[in-house]
């Protein structure tokens, strides 16, 4: 009842145009634990709504034009898709066992969905809503990254410790590359010139070459007071210009900002606890990580690279995304 | 039977009533107080750098061995994590201003001692001038010694929002103008040099320790509720909790009241207890006591 009173006001505000500036965005958090969507305010960072969604959500995207939100609700073994203006489940795609994680193509026609349970990537259609390939992969796909350009796509397979280049146009693995252990996540740089690629266990982030698809430098990251094993690197994101990484390091409640171009950690952002992923702002003066354990997330600013603000959403929040308007 | 110093205060007491002493002869009075304050401080470098050593240890050594432990979860002023050793940095501020203030209390002891508060005390200027006079020249300096702190403590990390620098200026008068009557008002209470041992023991580390200078207020409240209501009994609590949101650009109202209220109860005892017709210092001496 609370909840569809939320939304009728947020509705109403909407509709009387009270709602936001023009500078702030939406950010929609998963929360594993209770099966819900936060929607947080980037400007007042205050939590404007919570969406009932299906079980155990996972990850979670949005269109190029900002309308809808899929979302990976694992238990449920279906994306569901959320409408943004209504903030209210409209449909849902033809996902595969246990979706956890997927990539939308850079022409937002394609999602590329991790089956772990299956050792699966599907590739659905989303004009259709239809799956139009499935590729078999290594033990437990988890991490998905897709290169600018929409042509290769990059998944990562838990226990086999690879990430399996595929090529989008043969929906065929072209490259497999043997990386560090548990790998979870797979970012390409924006210049589409290389690949990382995060290893939870094995605590590093290996940079692969998109051009001779090999390692050319591993990452690896070094808290002070902090044992080596609570170090475990999962979501990456790169900053558009390329310049900077941003890597969220798990129960080492850090997320490590890493120069791109020496491979240096440059500073170390205490956030909450159990740092899973991460998510800009579209104006790239924001990035968001998702603090599983806390149940919160925190907003860095991205320029002086320091924590801003954490809010307390649903719980164990996992994935994050923001709204492109 | 009067004392020969009481009949002379008592004397002065009048002369300065009688003569009416202007705005400048104040600031006179005020200027040689707070040199000379300034001159001990400058001639006491080693109590100095000692005030400082103490919260720096305190910063390098404790906080850097607490931080992993103690996770701080998000508590006004903070909006996000905190590591340890920032939010103990307020605290340590207290500490200095606690610490200072009760040196100036163990330096009216001395000076009672060594017959330089005679001279002081047989100025035709008011008891209560000259008493606020030595506490604010004391506030002084430990203002000034909490800025030095932050200073440290900024390339250690703690780096607060610019504006924090500023704000944090009157909370810092303020609280240090708490302690110092306090430490004002035990000093009536203090017969010898050698008591200050018991301040020590019996009113700066149980001020220090039972308030939130080194743990946050729920965390205590969850080891035990009696020390939670102890801390909250505390009006040290309230002096760094004044410090930490003024840290961060805010006002605690409630800090606020408590300390300025405090600041008022002890300087009027003080003041009272250095009055030589009613006040603690007399009634000492008529029972035998040393002086």
């Amino acid at each position: 009842m609370l909840g569809r009173l939320s939304c009728l006001s947020s509705a109403l505000a909407l509709a009387t145009g009270v709602a936001t500036p023009a500078s702030a965005y939406m950010v929609y958090v998963s929360n594993e634990k209770d099966n819900t969507v936060t929607v947080v305010d980037s400007e007042t960072m205050e939590v404007v709504q919570t969406i009932e969604v299906g079980q155990r959500p996972r990850g979670i995207t949005i269109s190029h034009d900002g309308k809808l939100i899929y979302l990976c609700a694992s238990d449920d073994d279906t994306i569901e898709i959320i409408d943004t203006a209504t903030n209210q489940i409209v449909g849902s795609l033809p996902s595969g066992p246990d979706p956890e994680l997927f990539v939308l193509s850079p022409d937002g026609g394609t999602l590329y969905v991790a089956n772990e349970d299956d050792n699966l990537v599907t590739v659905i259609d989303l004009d259709s809503k239809s799956v139009v390939a499935e590729i078999p992969v290594g033990v437990e796909p988890e991490g998905m990254g897709i290169s600018p350009d929409g042509k290769a796509m990059v998944n990562t397979s838990e226990t086999t410790n690879m990430a399996h280049f595929i090529d989008t146009a043969t929906n065929e693995i072209t490259h497999n590359v043997l990386v560090d252990s548990r790998p979870r996540f797979a970012e390409f740089k924006p210049d589409n010139s290389e690949v990382w690629v995060s290893a939870e266990i094995g605590g590093t982030v290996s940079v692969i070459d998109n051009e001779s698809r090999e390692i050319k430098q591993k990452i690896s990251f070094e808290i002070p007071g902090l044992r080596s094993e609570a170090i475990q690197p999962v979501g990456v994101r790169i900053t558009a210009d390329g310049k900077k990484a941003y890597v969220a390091l798990g129960p080492a409640n850090r997320v490590a900002v890493v120069n791109t171009e020496t491979y240096e950690v440059e500073k170390y952002v205490l956030v909450g606890q159990r740092v899973w992923q991460l998510a800009f702002t579209p104006d790239q003066k924001t990035i968001i990580s998702t603090n599983g354990v806390s149940n919160d997330i925190t907003f860095i600013d991205v320029a002086t690279d320091e924590p801003v603000q954490s809010v307390t959403v649903g719980a164990l929040p996992w994935g994050v995304v923001v709204s492109p308007q | 039977m009067m004392s020969p110093l009481e009949s002379d205060i008592r004397v002065s007491d009048n002369r300065g009533k009688r003569l009416g002493f202007g705005l400048g002869n104040y600031l006179i009075c005020f200027y040689g107080i707070v040199f000379r304050e300034a001159l001990r401080f400058l001639n006491q470098r080693e109590r100095f750098i000692s005030s400082l050593v103490r919260p720096l240890l305190w910063l390098f050594v404790f906080a850097a061995g607490f931080r992993q432990v103690l996770g701080v979860s998000i508590i006004p002023p903070y909006k996000t994590y905190v590591l340890y050793e920032v939010y103990i940095t307020p605290g340590l501020c207290g500490m200095i201003l606690l610490f200072s203030g009760m040196q100036s209390s163990l330096s009216m002891v001395y000076d009672r001692e060594m017959g330089s508060m005679r001279t002081l005390l047989v100025s035709p200027f008011p008891r209560w001038f000259l008493l606020v006079s030595k506490l604010l020249a004391g506030v002084a300096v430990s203002i000034l010694q909490v800025y030095v702190f932050l200073a440290v403590a900024w390339f250690w990390g703690v780096k607060p929002p610019a504006i924090g620098y500023l704000f944090i200026l009157p909370a810092l008068f303020l609280a240090g103008v708490m302690l110092c009557s306090l430490g004002m008002l035990l000093s009536s209470l203090i017969k010898q040099l050698e008591n200050f041992a018991g301040v020590m023991n019996f009113v700066i580390f149980p001020m220090y320790f039972a308030s939130s200078a080194l743990y946050p207020l729920w965390r205590i409240q969850e080891a035990s509720p009696l020390l939670h209501k102890i801390c909250l009994a505390n009006p040290f609590t309230y002096a760094v909790e004044l410090v930490r949101f003024a840290l961060y650009g805010q006002v605690d109202w409630r800090s606020l009241v408590v300390v300025v209220g405090c600041s008022l109860l002890f300087l009027g005892g003080a003041i009272f207890a250095y009055d030589p017709s009613k006040g603690l210092l007399s009634r000492r001496r008529d029972g035998g006591g040393n002086s």
